[in-house]
């Protein structure tokens, strides 16, 4: 196993902590962080993230002392806390990983009635908006500052 | 060796764009050395599906984050604000929100009117004719007639409102504050071979379909059909002088990394307010111990950077999320020095629609905001398209202290020492920054917006790199003369926004291409006498 890639245990307390900060919901029809196509996409994109979140991962293991999701909900959502206030940058780059892939994802998107393509080349159309709030303040007039 | 050239410009940013095009019209042999590459809009985020993650990595307006061979390292750990900035042909305007203000009068003259810094050696009048020749090559989209703006005459209209900008406007006519839609260097209709903005929302990180005005895409293509060449991935080291003090070329690394030296009549250095500075201090010689161009000991002080204080809340009314240009409305409210705030001078306020799905996930979940566990997905779903923002540039006054030096470790990847950053946010600017949140605060709550939360400054709102070779009449307290040459080495000329005197309480690239072609304009009134 090359240094760039997690352990077997490292990956399944990633997957255990991603389902803790997004579970799924049958209530907006969205799985949860820790679902296989996710994963997936973490794994496969960790890239430069990739130290910063095996260090976050060790941390998460010391403060748990066994694999998290062998611990009991409470307990787990204890060192959970206790993780997110004291894992520093590392943290904030799993915490973060584990967003930026969820929220890439097309079931997730098409749930939040968003368009599965990239911005670019069809953009968006913007509207034009009332212009006619800007005649008060035309009408209030005023001077800059002049020298 | 290579032949020698009349004019060498380091840097093809906003500034070595505009001085190169300038003064082609001289037919001089003139030369642009860059760092970076050409840019490819085909690799830019917003045309692949991963857009938004890329802003945390290779398309991270940090370059110590993007880390690429292009970029140079910066340490700024003793500084509250980082660097951020953008190396390759076009420079930070590839990466930059394409706000378009200007300086006010009054910004020149802040000793006077105010007892505070000093006046510029120029005033906004100077200015004039080259803002309006750079709105024109920039391609200015915008309203004429602001009340509390420089007049100006953009050639295209302003962007439209979109869902955000009435919130905004009708919460400030409710407060009786002044606003008015930017000027923006986003192109609203095809324009001189741009083609208008599509709203792909994520401008910052340069614009696939070329709507934003980058040099590389405005004044490049133009200086280059007129004759300017211009050598990509060549990083200059250090300027070299001759027996008369006057610089004789530059010794850069080419593409391939082989030392090259580069002779010229005139040196032009266009690094921004970070790289000029690192260059300088960089060129020492027997002539020239403390740097080049460094007899008045102050290239690299006085940076200023704009303190960024950002508010931003959730309102019920959809916003425009990542569907549109992030800013399209400016306020000048609180532009002006009035003492009863308890600071002198001021700030703009601009505006912020808002972001995409991915950004808003990252950003409530660091504010505390976006739950873990089952409410994740209600809360989301409450502020993701739902964001205003207010964000208050304030004015930063020069304060010797605030400076860029050489570390004594770091280094670039050609083994160059690498920028020091040593920085603090002023008392007055701190009063500042605090009189803009409860500002904010005020027109977000009258917007009807909750869940508020703040950056105070923004950290990584490094954008202005301003102040580190100040112009002025005075050698022993400036570095450069009233028309951008060093009082110390008579060919040796520098047009970026290390010579800003102040800073104003604006986005400074428009004042700063301004100023770049009024150089230029000045050493065409004075070829035949440049050096005396």
């Amino acid at each position: 196993m090359s240094a760039n890639e997690l352990t077997s245990a490292q990956r399944d307390d990633l997957r255990t902590v991603a389902a803790m900060i997004i579970p799924a919901s049958d209530e907006y029809k969205v799985p949860g962080a820790d679902d296989p196509a996710i994963q997936a996409d973490m794994l496969g994109t960790l890239g430069r993230d990739t130290a910063l979140v095996k260090q976050a991962l060790d941390h998460l293991a010391r403060l748990a002392a066994q694999p998290l999701a062998e611990l009991e909900p409470a307990k787990r959502d204890a060192v959970a806390t206790e993780f997110r206030a004291t894992g520093g940058p590392a943290a904030v780059t799993l915490v973060r990983v584990v967003l930026q892939c969820y929220y890439r994802d097309d079931r997730v998107l098409r749930s939040l009635g968003l368009e599965l393509r990239a911005p670019f080349p069809k953009g968006y159309v913007l509207e034009e908006g009332d212009w006619a709030l800007l005649d008060p303040v035309k009408a209030r007039g005023g001077r800059m500052r002049v020298p | 060796m290579n032949d020698p050239v009349d004019v060498l410009i380091i840097g093809a940013g906003a500034s070595g764009a505009a001085v190169a095009w300038s003064l082609a019209d001289t037919k001089m042999h003139i030369l642009c050395l860059d760092q970076g590459g050409w840019m490819k809009p085909s690799e830019y985020p917003s045309a692949g599906r991963d857009w938004e993650a890329k802003i945390y990595g290779d398309w991270s307006t940090s370059p110590n984050v993007r880390g690429r061979p292009e970029d140079y390292p910066v340490n700024d750990d003793n500084s509250p604000i980082k660097v951020v900035n953008f190396n390759g042909v076009g420079g930070s305007t590839v990466m930059y929100t394409a706000h378009w203000p200007r300086l006010h009068p009054s910004d020149f003259k802040v000793k006077t009117l105010d007892g505070v810094a000093d006046d510029w050696p120029i005033d906004y009048d100077a200015l004039t004719p080259f803002f309006e020749e750079n709105d024109r090559m920039m391609g200015v989209s915008g309203l004429s007639g602001d009340p509390l703006s420089p007049l100006t005459h953009p050639p295209m209209p302003p962007q439209p409102l979109g869902l955000s900008g009435p919130l905004i406007g009708k919460a400030m006519n409710k407060l009786g504050w002044h606003w008015w839609p930017s000027d923006t260097t986003v192109a609203t209709m095809d324009y001189e071979g741009r083609a208008r903005c599509i709203n792909l929302g994520h401008c910052t990180p340069a614009c696939a379909q070329g709507a934003k005005a980058s040099t590389d895409i405005t004044y490049w293509p133009h200086a280059i059909r007129a004759g300017v060449e211009l050598k990509t991935h060549c990083r200059v080291r250090e300027i070299l002088t001759n027996e008369h003090g006057m610089a004789s070329g530059v010794v850069y690394y080419d593409k391939d990394g082989v030392e090259q030296f580069q002779p010229a009549e005139v040196v032009i250095i266009a690094c921004n307010g970070v790289g000029t500075p690192r260059l300088l201090l960089n060129s020492v010689s027997g002539r020239f111990p403390n740097g080049l161009a460094n007899s008045s000991g102050l290239v690299g002080k006085n940076l200023m950077f704009h303190p960024y204080a950002q508010i931003y809340g959730f309102v019920k009314e959809p916003t425009d999320s990542n569907r549109a240009p992030p800013t399209c409305l400016w306020s000048k409210e609180f532009y002006d020095t009035d003492l009863s705030r308890g600071f002198v001078r001021g700030y703009g306020i601009q505006f912020v629609r808002g972001a995409g799905p991915v950004f808003e996930a990252v950003a409530s979940e660091q504010k505390g905001i976006l739950p873990w566990g089952a409410d994740h997905h209600r809360v989301f779903r409450r502020l993701h398209g739902h964001r205003l923002g207010v964000s208050a540039i304030c004015e930063d006054l020069p304060e010797e202290h605030n400076r860029v030096t050489l570390d004594p470790v770091l280094k670039d990847s050609h083994g160059i020492p690498a920028p020091k950053i040593d920085y603090t946010i002023s008392e007055n600017s701190r009063k500042m920054m605090d009189h803009g949140l409860a500002r904010g605060r005020e027109i977000l709550e009258v917007a009807g917006a909750t869940d508020i939360c703040m950056n105070n400054p923004i950290p990584w709102g490094g954008w202005h790199l301003l102040g580190t070779a100040r112009m002025g009449t005075d050698p022993a307290r400036s570095v450069v003369n009233e028309w951008g040459r060093s009082h110390d080495v008579k060919n040796l000329f520098i047009v970026d926004g290390s010579v800003f005197v102040t800073s104003g309480g604006v986005n400074p690239t428009s004042t700063i291409q301004a100023i770049a072609l009024y150089v230029a304009d000045q050493m065409k009134q004075r070829l035949a006498n440049l050096f005396d």
